[in-house]
């Protein structure tokens, strides 16, 4: 009941979601603690702002049911809302309003007091000054993603959902965001942001990998990587694809994937692809060398196993 | 300041944001001053009609062989209906005042004893020619009454007096629009018109365009209140609807001359009161469209009745029994009954209730319809 109460700023468990005849969430449990950067990754359809809407309360989940900030997801959608802060992953500010227009309506509508100051220093804070009187309509990716987050963080909240706020923004952009949001963290304010960039993974406390609606693995990059149990070797030099297609289905080999100028070959047997390996490179100018498995790796194994066993049911 | 729940802070917020949009939106700026001008233009004719059976009260000073006859002779023409006899010529006014009645047939005291001396009594007939396409025939049809009773119907003591001229006049008072003026009908019942087309077409799309772009989600997330949300979002458009209101009536004034029989406060409060009960319309239908091609659809559904079955059209009493119970569900149709009250007629408060009511009534139903179908997830 009380926003003070317990460490986890989230705890949701069992959660189910139906559109029509597709389960599109289907048990997932989540608990994320306060002040922590707790990434939600997966591809695209596989339920990531589903599960997000169930916990703010906008939609009422199937089954299960959970807390956000003490409070209960079905029963207190109220007060979520005015808890949390809430980014949505189309952007959903109007565009026919100028940013500090947008804000201020926010503020309003958070009943927020001196808000002319708040919304003064909030602008200020996130860079947006110099365009406070600009159209939304007519910004680009990254200042939109910056009006978003600015209005989402304006009524103070202690918990964030952020739903893929890096789409389509520019790198440099999204380098800037995500030092926002360790500073955020690092005053205490939790944060859930989902996305399909890999190298944003790595730079949140702990992540969940979801696919089909199921959450396959949950826990810190490190955990998450040894509990898949594989190695990974990497092979460079001319024709991989070829050398890629002669891999697949051999012994020990549970895995291949292209990295740019190199092979990632995986699989949970050391031994036997070690072996594998050192038959199909023998005699070759390919360079084979051992390599430490990489979140990516361990998502594209886990992605391609749910897809064997759930895929063909959705 | 708060009331169960309502936030007159949020709600503020609403409205600001609305009007800020409608500042920028230029179309929709053009539509308001535009579409009157057009319409205006569009309706400068109106079409005809020969309605019958229209409501008739009697005020019989001089019971006689000859006032039987010429009121089973009106019956006979299908024109009137004969509702009842009233006990004088001012309770005749006060029934056409308050509508109840579309004509009163006096028949003057000492009517037979003229007729029998030869002195060319004559009938009075009144008719509330607020809408001149509704009486006209039947008018037409009063003065040919006179002749055919004068040929056939006049026996025993009155048998002389048979044969060539009528021994007796058939006069007839246009009361509200003495010239018959089609446009004096036709213009204050474009008010309605238009602000029914302008209200319900711009409030219809006012949620379903939150929802398809996106924006819906967002107000969802935050705490405003559905009744914050759609009363917030109506409240510019009251404004709009005054404007639109002001146009027409300058136009009614000074390029159809119009008279003005009431007052202008008066005229002003039955927009008002018309704007918000047709804004409730709109803002319902939105909530239950999913999109903006399904709101004007319900829009143009909404519409054609409206246009059709008020009486602005087709008189209403013209109109067969269920059309007209349809019609008395319709806002549009009591507020062209109070402006053409109020303007052509100069009735007051207590003669118009029977029209205020209804606008009253309406958009506390419909609101509540509209609260019941806000949805308040995204299910
Ligand atoms: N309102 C809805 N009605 C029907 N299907 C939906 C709805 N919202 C999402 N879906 C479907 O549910 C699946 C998961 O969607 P979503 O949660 O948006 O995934 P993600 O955010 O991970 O891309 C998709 O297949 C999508 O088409
Ligand atoms: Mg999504």
């Amino acid at each position: 009941m009380n926003a003070d109460a317990g460490e986890l700023a989230i705890d949701v468990r069992g959660l189910h979601k139906h559109f029509g005849d597709k389960h599109v969430v289907n048990d997932v449990s989540l608990q994320v603690r306060r002040g922590e950067i707790f990434g939600f990754l997966g591809p695209n359809g596989s339920g990531k702002t589903t599960s997000i809407r169930m916990m703010c309360g906008l939609l009422t989940p199937d089954a299960g049911s959970g807390t956000c900030m003490g409070y209960d997801i079905v029963r207190q959608a109220d007060e979520i809302k005015r808890h949390v802060g809430y980014m949505t992953q189309k952007f959903s500010y109007w565009e026919d309003l100028t940013i500090r227009e947008n804000l201020d309506f926010v503020a309003r509508i958070y009943e927020m007091p001196e808000r002319r100051a708040l919304v003064d220093r909030t602008l200020e804070e996130l860079g947006l000054a110099s365009r406070a009187e600009q159209l939304t309509g007519s910004l680009s990716g990254g200042w939109k993603q910056r009006l978003a987050l600015a209005a989402c963080l304006l009524h103070q909240p202690k918990l964030l959902l952020l739903d893929e706020p890096t789409a389509g923004v520019d790198p440099t952009a999204r380098r800037d965001f995500w030092e926002e949001l360790h500073t955020l963290a690092a005053r205490g304010i939790s944060v859930l942001v989902s996305t399909h960039y890999m190298d944003e993974a790595e730079r949140c406390h702990k992540l969940a990998y979801i696919a089909y609606g199921r959450l396959l693995a949950q826990g810190t990059a490190a955990e998450v990587i040894a509990r898949q149990n594989l190695s990974t070797w990497t092979i460079e030099g001319d024709d991989l694809m070829a050398l890629s297609q002669r891999l697949r289905g051999q012994p020990g080999v549970d895995q291949t994937v292209a990295f740019g100028a190199a092979l990632h070959v995986s699989g949970r047997d050391g031994a036997q692809l070690e072996t594998t390996l050192r038959d199909a490179v023998a005699g070759s100018s390919l360079r084979l060398a051992p390599a430490d498995t990489s979140l990516e790796d361990v998502f594209i194994y886990m992605m391609g196993r749910s897809a064997d066993n759930f895929g063909a049911q959705s | 300041m708060k009331w169960r729940g309502f936030s007159v802070a949020r709600w503020w917020s609403v409205v600001l944001k609305e009007f800020l949009q409608l500042r920028r939106d230029r179309i929709t700026f053009g539509m308001i001053i535009g579409l009157p001008i057009v319409q205006l233009a569009l309706f400068g004719f109106a079409i005809n009609t020969d309605p019958k059976h229209m409501p008739t009260a009697l005020v019989i000073a001089d019971h006689s062989e000859f006032s039987r006859s010429y009121v089973a002779a009106m019956k006979n023409s299908e024109y009137f209906d004969i509702i009842g006899e009233l006990p004088s010529e001012e309770a005749g006014r006060a029934a056409l005042a308050r509508g109840e009645v579309q004509f009163v047939l006096n028949v003057p005291a000492g009517f037979t004893r003229d007729l029998l001396r030869g002195d060319k009594p004559a009938l009075l007939v009144e008719a509330d020619a607020t809408d001149p396409m509704a009486t006209g025939m039947a008018l037409s049809a009063v003065a040919q009454l006179g002749q055919y009773v004068a040929r056939r119907d006049l026996t025993g003591p009155l048998a002389t007096l048979r044969g060539g001229e009528p021994p007796f006049e058939v006069r007839v008072h246009r009361l509200y629009n003495p010239e018959g003026n089609a446009q004096f009908n036709t213009v204050p019942g474009l008010m309605g018109v238009i602000l029914t087309m302008t209200m319900v077409m711009m409030t219809g799309l006012a949620m379903t365009r939150e929802r398809e772009r996106g924006t819906m989600e967002n107000l969802l997330a935050t705490p405003v209140r559905p009744i914050e949300v759609m009363t917030g979002k109506i409240v510019p458009y009251v404004a709009i609807g005054l404007i639109q209101a002001s146009i027409i009536l300058l136009a009614a004034y000074f390029v159809f001359q119009v008279p003005f029989a009431g007052s202008l406060i008066a005229i002003y409060l039955a927009a008002l009161l018309f704007i918000a009960a047709t804004l409730t319309v709109g803002i319902t239908l939105s909530s239950l469209a999913q999109n903006q091609l399904q709101a004007m659809q319900l829009t143009m559904f909404y519409f054609l009745p409206n246009i059709l079955l008020s009486g602005f059209m087709f008189p209403f009493r013209g109109m067969p029994q269920w059309a007209q119970y349809i019609g008395n569900v319709l806002p549009l149709t009591h507020f062209n009954r109070l402006i053409r009250g109020i303007l052509l007629k100069g009735s007051g408060w207590a003669d118009l209730w029977p029209s205020i009511w209804p606008l009253l009534l309406f958009p506390v139903v419909v609101m509540g319809i509209a609260l019941r179908f806000y949805r308040r997830t995204l299910d």
